[in-house]
């Protein structure tokens, strides 16, 4: 047995020696990909996830206050020791201007703690006469619950759940139960879910358009259908806000699209087209389509016309021969394009910022907001991780539904 | 022109023997011309009859027609003017899920979505075979083509000869009375394109279908058919059954099509059933000449490679006999085959025993006879 098996293992082996100087070439000709993606992606993803669970700033800003509090017990008002600690972080706060920064961490999770630690730092560089607990508790009652206290200890951790749970409206309350967030905070499931209505009306609207155009395309003569993929590509090579621009012209009240029905007599009155839905879902179907149409169409290309041919010859009449035959394979094709353009759907940002309302903003509206108006960069970041886990668990659902050799990208 | 005439009376006698209503027409081209620009035809009047039960080929080099001819016939082209009678009524009409045809194609066109007995069960459900009976069908089918042990298969799963048999099952599961074969064995080695010749050739003979084959191939024509029609610029040259289309081609292209032949250039010097030519270096040769009215078309004498011989110092009295000179020797196995310059040309070709060929060199000088009833004289291709 030995002898053989060796010298099987031997072939084996010099048949890997002599590919591995190819298999070097090829992974060395990848390198470059593989590090621009490593820090133009990966590395931006991993800071995203960490920006989701930090929580430096009550552990920076109160490092006395939280030893002191190690040993409370979180029911009653904390010891004097605590108070004292609190005055001391406090103070060194207020020389380095960090106190609003604290303020506005605690203020997400007990409004109005926001104000109550300006004034208490204030109060603590002032170096008050008699006990700093008792002007403390005078400044703010606040200050003599338990709640302000659990809650400046809890966040003593390094991570919090806090923004990522906050993303899909759960709060943590003071005992560490969860909880539904409040209604006015809770918004962002109906956000999520209006993001995934919305993609999907796009997916659904550039199918049932784009299905047909794919169709006609393989079908076409030579230069005619050359004409027609050009038309296809065209809305890739304008940039995404000329497009969007060109959509607010036509949809506004006192735009093309009114003044042509005006005109032809379909309506009577203007009707609201900007900021409303349809608005934002016409416009983002219509920047979507090539990529729904592309890969139906590549897979289209590549059908035997002789199957439909086939299918006739055995009885089947056009149409039952379209469906039974020549439908079926195009779903690799149907899949790919429907994914991509969901899941690019899912992140669109500018498409309802201009021509959407106020009930057509996605996630991604909401974490611009959280960046760019709140600056709250753990709210932005959950929300991410949030978009994102949708994106990979779609994606996992299509792979696990359809097949990964039913998905045709390319 | 009218073709059935021409066709000769062999293969009619081979179908009354394996087929009761022998010569009634199952199919019928009349006058059938297509173009697809208007200027050019592909079809040029096209006459030809299809009997019940005959195994039928369709022969011509690409471009000759005789696609295009099964097409109209299978529904998926129509005609530019003409009819096409099948079963005595007219279906240019008719689409092909309508015609009730089986139908097998180049690339086999399994659909690769469903598994060996979901294609072969695809046309069952349109004539409302269901159940214990299309479950039968099914399995008789998949058993005449030896597939047995492969229903759950995809297309991918299998090779090209099984899949040209799921094909050649779907085609006839639902006992079509006609069933049309495009080039159904080009995709496959010679080998097993042999072995399924004989196969298709078995079933259609055991079923008593008529079928009309289409194919490039003069070997395989002449293995299956019981006619042979060979196309040409859309015309059909000749329609005859394989042993006449070889020792009786009606023209030069079809004594060039079928088998290997010898086209020598030459002047006629009389004309009639036998005639006498004279090759460029000025050799006389007898011939004859079955179609001996003259229509302005170039003749050749034409001879079979098999049918010159080697000649030695005795020759009777009706053979041409003239001499040339060795250019190479093939040794091909069970033959060898000369190239002879003789007869003012450099390409005659003639095919030898191999124990007589051993001994050429190039060079040597050699005498070549043939029989005059095997030098004939054609005309161009119609």
């Amino acid at each position: 047995m030995t002898a053989a098996l060796h010298d099987r293992i031997d072939v084996f082996m010099a048949v890997k020696r002599a590919e591995r100087p190819a298999r070097r070439a090829a992974f060395s000709l990848s390198l470059p990909l593989q590090g621009f993606l490593l820090l133009a992606f990966f590395l931006p993803i991993a800071f995203l996830l960490i920006a989701a669970v930090g929580n430096p700033e009550t552990r920076q800003i109160l490092p006395q206050t939280l030893g002191a509090l190690e040993g409370w017990d979180g029911t009653q008002i904390p010891p004097d020791a605590v108070f004292e600690a609190f005055e001391e972080d406090l103070k060194a706060a207020h020389a380095n201007r960090t106190a609003a920064l604290l303020g506005k961490r605690l203020n997400y999770e007990v409004s109005g703690s926001r104000s109550a630690v300006v004034a208490a730092g204030r109060l603590a560089a002032s170096r008050p006469s008699g006990s700093f607990k008792d002007a403390l508790l005078a400044s703010n009652p606040m200050w003599g619950t338990a709640e302000i206290w659990s809650v400046i200890k809890r966040n003593g951790s390094a991570v919090t759940p806090y923004y990522l749970l906050m993303a899909v409206d759960l709060t943590q309350s003071a005992d560490g139960l969860l909880r539904w967030a409040d209604e006015d905070q809770g918004i962002f499931l109906a956000v999520l879910g209006r993001t995934l209505l919305i993609a999907l009306m796009v997916t659904i609207g550039t199918l049932l358009l784009g299905y047909p155009v794919a169709y006609v395309l393989t079908l076409a003569p030579r230069g005619v259908g050359s004409v027609m993929l050009l038309m296809v590509l065209l809305p890739l090579w304008t940039s995404l806000l000329v497009r969007t621009t060109a959509w607010v012209a036509l949809l506004q009240t006192d735009g093309v699209i009114n003044d042509v029905l005006m005109f032809l007599g379909l309506i009577d009155e203007k009707v609201q087209l900007i900021y409303t839905r349809v608005g934002t879902v016409t416009a983002m179907t219509h920047i979507q389509l090539p990529f729904t149409i592309l890969p139906i169409y590549s897979v289209m290309r590549a059908i035997n016309p002789s199957h439909v041919r086939a299918a006739r010859s055995l009885g089947a009449g056009p149409l039952s021969a379209f469906w039974r035959v020549y439908a079926p394979q195009t779903l690799p094709g149907v899949v790919a394009g429907c994914l991509m353009t969901f899941i690019l759907s899912l992140g669109y940002y500018i498409t309802p910022a201009l021509v959407g309302g106020a009930n057509d903003q996605m996630v991604s509206n909401l974490i611009s907001i959280y960046i760019n108006r709140e600056l709250n960069w753990g709210m932005a970041a959950a929300l991410g991780v949030v978009l994102l886990t949708v994106t990979v668990a779609i994606y996992a659902l299509f792979l696990r539904l359809v097949g990964a050799d039913k998905i045709r990208l390319g | 022109m009218n073709i059935k005439a021409q066709s000769s009376g062999q293969s009619t006698a081979r179908n009354t023997t394996s087929k009761g209503s022998a010569d009634k027409d199952l199919v019928r081209f009349q006058s059938v011309r297509k173009s697809y620009d208007g200027v050019h035809f592909v079809v040029k009047d096209l006459n030809l009859s299809v009997r019940e039960g005959e195994f039928l080929t369709m022969l011509g080099p690409s471009g000759s027609g005789k696609t295009t001819t099964l097409m109209m016939l299978a529904g998926f082209e129509r005609p530019t003017l003409g009819r096409i009678l099948l079963d005595g009524k007219p279906v240019e009409q008719l689409p092909p899920e309508k015609r009730n045809i089986g139908m097998v194609f180049q690339n086999y066109a399994l659909f690769p979505h469903m598994t060996v007995d979901e294609n072969i069960a695809f046309p069952l459900r349109y004539r409302g075979i269901k159940g214990i009976e299309a479950r039968d069908r099914i399995r008789k089918a998949r058993s005449m083509v030896h597939l047995d042990a492969m229903a759950e298969r995809k297309p991918a799963q299998l090779s090209g000869g099984q899949q040209q048999r799921v094909a050649l099952a779907r085609a006839l599961v639902f006992e079509p009375s006609l069933v049309l074969m495009d080039e159904p064995l080009g995709a496959l080695d010679k080998q097993l394109r042999e072995h399924m010749q004989m196969e298709i050739k078995q079933i259609q003979t055991s079923l008593g279908i008529t079928m009309v084959y289409v194919t490039h191939d003069q070997s395989e024509a002449l293995t299956m058919s019981d006619r042979i029609a060979v196309f040409h610029d859309g015309v059909i040259q000749q329609l005859a059954d394989p042993v006449t289309l070889y020792n009786a081609p009606q023209n030069n292209f079809v004594a060039g099509f079928i088998g290997e032949n010898n086209a020598i250039v030459c002047d006629v010097q009389e004309r009639g059933p036998v005639s006498v030519v004279k090759a460029q270096d000025g050799t006389l040769m007898t011939c004859v000449a079955p179609d001996p009215e003259d229509d302005g078309r170039d003749l050749r004498l034409m001879i079979r490679p098999e049918k010159l011989r080697l000649a030695g110092a005795e020759q009777t009295g009706r053979s041409n006999v003239f001499s040339g000179q060795v250019r190479e020797a093939f040794f091909l196995g069970d033959h060898i085959r000369l190239r002879v310059s003789a007869l003012g040309q450099d390409n005659i070709s003639i095919r030898v025993t191999a124990w007589e060929g051993l001994s050429f060199q190039p060079g040597d000088t050699v005498k070549v006879a043939c029989n005059v009833d095997d030098c004939l004289l054609l005309r161009g291709q119609a």
